[in-house]
Parts: C-alpha cells; sequence; structure tokens
C-alpha cells in the first residue's frame, strides 16, 4: 500500500509526463517531422555533401584523438587519486571536475590564450617551429580532451574504492609484476565503470561546440576546421535549414545510441556484480554527476 | 571470470606499467596531464584578465553590455534552478515511486539533454518555437528563450541528484506517518523534504553551474541581441571574436569564480555531511 492517495499519484504523474513532453519530447519530435517532412533524399543530400562529410571525418578525427588520451591518463589519474596520498591531491581532485562547471567558451579562451600565433604564451614560439595550434585541428583536439577529461575518471575512481587492494596484494604477493597485476587483476575489475566513462566522454566529444568554436576560426573549404555541430550551425547561418537539421539529426541520432549502450552498459553491469560476487562491477549509477568526496581507504 | 580470459590474452604494454610501479612516477604523469590540459590553460586566463591592473579588470566587466549579458544570465539561471528544484524533484519522485506502463522509458530519456549536443537542443527548441512555429509559441529570440535552453540541458542535474537518495529512503517512517493520521502534505515536509534536501541542493548547484556558462543551445535560439537576450558565454565570444582577448578574460574569470567556487562549497558540504552522518 503506498501512502500517497491514487488521486495524487496520477496527478503528479501526469505533471511529471507533461512538463517532460513539452521541453523534450515534443521539441525532438518536431527536429525529426522537420528534417524527414519532404522525404529522405533531401536530408541525405545534406550530410553527404563534400562539406557535410568533410565535418563528419574532422569530428571522428577529433573524438578518435580525444577519447584514447583522456582513457589511458584518466585510468593513471583515477589509480592516483585512490591509491596514494600525498600533498595536494586535494586540489588535483578538485581540478577534475573543473571542465563540467567552466564555460565552453572560458575554456576556448583559455586554450586562445596559451596557444594563438600572437599575444599568447606558448603559441608564437609553436608558430615559428611550423605547428599552428589555434585555427587548426591540435587546438580543435585539445578543445575535445579539456570538455570530455572528467568522464574516465570520474566513473572509474568509485569503482577502484570498492575493489579495495586485496586482491592486487594477493597478486602480489604470489610474485605478479605491477603490469601482470594491472592488466590481469585491476583491469578486469573496473571495465564496466570504464567502459560507462568512455561512453559518456565519447558522447560529450561528439558533440562539443562552444570550446572547438573559439579555437577552430570557423574555416571553411578545402582546409576547413570545422566539425559536425559547427556544420550544423554555418548551415542554418547560411538559410540552409535542411542540411542544419539533417546534421543535427545525426547527432542525435549518436547521442540516442550513446543513451542507449549507457542503459545496456547499466543492466549488463548489474547482473555480473550479481553473478561474480566481489567483483566490483556494479556502475555508481546517475548519481555520479554530483561530486563526491574521495573516501579514505581503510 | 570468463572475462578475465580476454585480458590475460592482452599482451601488456610497456608504457602502462607506470599505474601500478613507480608511484612517483604515476603522480607526476597525472599532476602533468591535469595541468597542461586544464590548469594551465585556466591560469591563463585569469592572469590575463588581471593583466592591466585590477582598474582594467573592473572596468570590463563593469562595461554596460557586459553587466546586461551578467544580469541576464545570473536572474535566468535563478529562475531555472528554482523551477529544476520543484519539478526535479517531482519527477524523481514520479520515477521512484510511482508505477505506470512506459516508466523506463521515461527513466532514459532524463539522460537525453546530457547525451545531446548543446547545439542540437537549441536548434530542437528553435524548431517548435521559432516564428512560424507550427504551435504558435513565439518563444524564440527573446529573453523567455533563455529560460528555455537552459531548463532543456539542466533537466537531469536535480533529477539524477534526488533519484538514487529516494530509492534509498526507508518507507517505513512515512507509512508510519500515515497510519498515525499524517496528511500527505504533512508527511512530504517533515519526513521527505528533510531527506532529499542535501541531494536537491547538489543538484541545483550543478545546474546553477552549468546554467552560467551555457552556449551552445543559446546561439542559435536567442539571437544573442546586445542589452536584451545577450548572455554572459555569448558576450564572451563576441570579445573574442573583435579580439578583446582581456575584456572576455575579466568575464571569464567572474562565470569562473562562480562556478568554482560553488563547486567549492559543494564539496565541502558533502564532505561535511558524509562525516557528520558517519559520526
Amino acid at each position: 500500500m503506498s501512502a500517497v492517495s491514487l488521486r495524487s499519484r496520477i496527478g503528479l504523474r501526469s505533471i511529471a509526463l507533461i512538463y517532460l513532453s513539452a521541453l523534450l519530447v515534443v521539441p525532438v519530435g518536431a527536429i525529426f517531422y522537420r528534417t524527414f517532412e519532404h522525404g529522405l533524399s533531401g536530408p541525405i543530400d545534406a550530410v553527404t555533401s563534400a562539406e557535410g562529410l568533410h565535418a563528419f571525418w574532422l569530428t571522428v578525427v577529433c573524438v578518435g584523438i580525444a577519447v584514447p588520451l583522456n582513457t589511458v591518463f584518466g585510468v593513471i589519474t583515477a589509480l592516483v587519486l585512490v591509491r596514494q596520498d600525498f600533498r595536494g591531491k586535494a586540489v588535483l581532485n578538485a581540478a577534475i571536475d573543473l571542465p563540467f562547471a567552466i564555460s565552453p567558451v572560458v575554456i576556448g579562451l583559455a586554450l586562445f590564450l596559451v596557444y594563438a600565433p600572437r599575444d599568447s604564451w606558448v603559441g608564437g614560439w609553436l608558430m615559428d617551429n611550423g605547428v599552428q595550434v589555434i585555427f587548426s585541428l591540435p587546438g580543435m583536439v585539445l578543445a575535445t580532451i579539456f570538455v570530455s577529461l572528467p568522464f574516465v575518471v570520474r566513473e572509474v575512481m568509485p569503482v577502484l574504492q570498492e575493489i579495495g587492494t586485496d586482491q592486487e596484494e594477493a597478486a602480489k604477493t604470489l610474485g605478479a609484476s605491477p603490469s601482470q597485476t594491472f592488466w590481469r587483476v585491476t583491469l578486469p575489475a573496473i571495465r564496466w565503470g570504464l567502459t560507462y566513462g568512455i561512453v559518456l566522454a565519447t558522447a560529450r566529444a561528439l558533440g562539443e561546440f562552444g570550446a572547438v568554436s573559439v579555437v577552430s576560426g570557423k574555416i571553411s573549404g578545402a582546409n576547413a576546421t570545422q566539425t559536425l555541430p559547427l556544420y550544423v550551425q554555418r548551415q542554418f547561418e547560411n538559410f540552409n535549414v535542411a542540411g542544419a537539421y539533417a546534421a543535427a539529426i545525426l547527432l542525435a541520432i549518436l547521442a540516442v545510441a550513446v543513451l542507449f549502450s549507457m542503459n545496456l552498459l547499466q543492466r549488463r553491469s548489474a547482473r555480473s556484480a550479481d553473478a561474480e560476487e566481489g567483483d566490483a562491477g556494479a556502475l555508481p549509477g546517475p548519481g555520479v554527476f554530483v561530486p563526491q568526496p574521495i573516501e579514505k581507504e581503510a | 571470470m570468463a572475462s578475465a580470459d580476454t585480458a590475460v590474452a592482452t599482451p601488456p604494454r610497456a608504457g602502462l606499467r607506470a599505474p601500478l610501479g613507480g608511484e612517483a612516477l604515476s603522480r607526476g604523469i597525472a599532476t602533468l596531464w591535469i595541468s597542461v590540459i586544464v590548469l594551465i590553460p585556466l591560469a591563463a586566463v585569469v592572469s590575463r584578465g588581471f593583466e592591466d591592473g585590477l582598474g582594467h579588470f573592473w572596468d570590463a566587466i563593469s562595461d554596460p553590455e557586459a553587466v546586461a549579458a551578467i544580469k541576464l544570465t545570473l536572474i535566468s539561471s535563478l529562475i531555472v534552478v528554482a523551477i529544476n528544484a520543484v519539478m526535479g524533484t517531482l519527477i524523481a519522485w514520479v520515477l521512484v515511486r510511482d508505477q505506470f506502463r512506459g516508466k523506463s522509458i521515461v527513466n532514459s530519456i532524463i539522460d537525453l539533454p546530457f547525451a545531446l549536443p548543446t547545439i542540437v537542443a537549441g536548434l530542437t527548441l528553435l524548431a517548435l518555437y521559432r516564428p512560424n512555429s507550427p504551435i504558435g509559441v513565439h518563444v524564440a529570440y527573446t529573453k523567455a528563450a533563455v529560460v528555455a535552453a537552459l531548463l532543456f540541458v539542466t533537466l537531469p542535474f536535480v533529477v539524477r541528484a534526488v533519484q538514487p537518495v529516494l530509492m534509498e529512503l526507508d518507507r517505513e517512517m512515512e507509512e508510519a506517518a500515515a497510519s498515525l493520521g499524517a496528511p500527505n502534505h504533512r508527511i512530504f515536509r517533515s519526513i521527505i523534504l528533510p531527506n532529499l534536501a542535501p541531494a536537491v541542493i547538489a543538484g541545483c548547484a550543478l545546474a546553477f553551474a552549468r546554467a552560467i556558462g551555457e552556449f551552445g543551445s543559446l546561439v542559435l535560439l536567442t539571437g544573442n541581441i546586445p542589452f536584451n537576450t545577450q548572455v554572459a558565454s555569448v558576450y564572451i565570444f563576441g570579445r573574442i571574436e573583435t579580439n578583446d582577448a582581456s575584456g572576455a578574460a575579466a568575464v571569464s574569470i567572474l562565470l569562473l569564480a562562480i562556478s568554482v567556487g560553488l563547486l567549492f562549497a559543494l564539496n565541502l558540504f558533502s564532505t561535511w555531511r558524509s562525516r557528520h552522518e558517519r559520526g
């Protein structure tokens, strides 16, 4: 028996569903409708145009560099924050969350002030040595790394805290080298959290707009610095609304695929945590976006 | 552990021996990584903002156009957070305590704003609310558009913060109160709300930090009219494009200070709370 009457329950449910429909479902439905109202060929032509394909390719390159780097360094950082004690650890831990809290435009500006060809910290020197960061690919990759940095660290940390060091120490006692311990004990134990972090980082990296927009210089043409989200904006501003919708739909489909795999992963990790006791593969759940204090290990 | 076999088959790579090997080495790598990617660039913003002294910094953020943008950003973020506190808690309650067909679908679309690229979110709202809107609602290019876009992108924060707390909340207390004749609103006020408050506050703080920096979803939807619909992040973008990096940096520092301060306060709060609960 619920303490709340059926009538008020249905009332609250209706309010929640109407709010979600007005805010999420109807707008997303509307954009799908607008895109496909004149058939499939228009939107397909728009995303397979030379400019559209180039933008798609550039997005893949940015994500393809940023996410693997964030994965490797993210696991190292998570291990350091969970397994070690040192001065300044709280600062390092707090710094991980900064990309969540900072405006994408400020992130772009920050990279601009360090790497711009003129009037910056190292940009002039890099330019003299033939490396252009701002208004070119390296800057866009740096921006993508910045915005997607926290995810792997924040998903792996709670899992590492949960599994403790017993198994790792047992492996060490039995003569395993540090690398054997990592690959055979630690990595299998954190695999679900890690995969979840990679999925979230990929989603964020795919869709980043503000930071990439500042550092890209929005150059179009043969050596364009235009990722898919930037392409959406440019098409819209050039009154090619159909093209903008089509590219947006492509991004939205990728986003839905990410959502879907998040759900799948959560269910699978819950099942594997049930099946294998002691293997703390269960994901921390959606509350992970709320920063947690570092817990000291016993 | 079936999947451990696949891990055995993977040859260990030399470069990754560090995590468990040299502690100092891995600590150095992590610190260097965060410094190069995050801390040094942010230091550049702070340094540029104060380069010409406090007077210039003050001039830059008290520029009338900047003040209007900052005001709009803060006021609409506060409105959005207030709406989120109520609607987010309500949605979380429905998702945890109510049973209806399709609930799991509703539960998973909550994360859609996190997954959807911000520029797509903006275009999505524009498809519905632009001047020749199919439903006749004219929100685009007005201040209401700012609020609508911010509501869209910050929707998950409070819901996802409250949901797990509500799931763990002991229902016996509520049932006891109900059997003693307490009316629903009384149960909500004196039992449910005090338990949820920390999670609601945490979700609101994150939503606020997100809202004041939002850019992608607003670029297309608000029209970016100075003194009217231009928010702080769009103002910063304009300053960068007109080669006024110092002006951009000054307003950025203000945004940074607010969101970092919030994050810091939130961390203190949750540390204090976890100590309080255990003690």
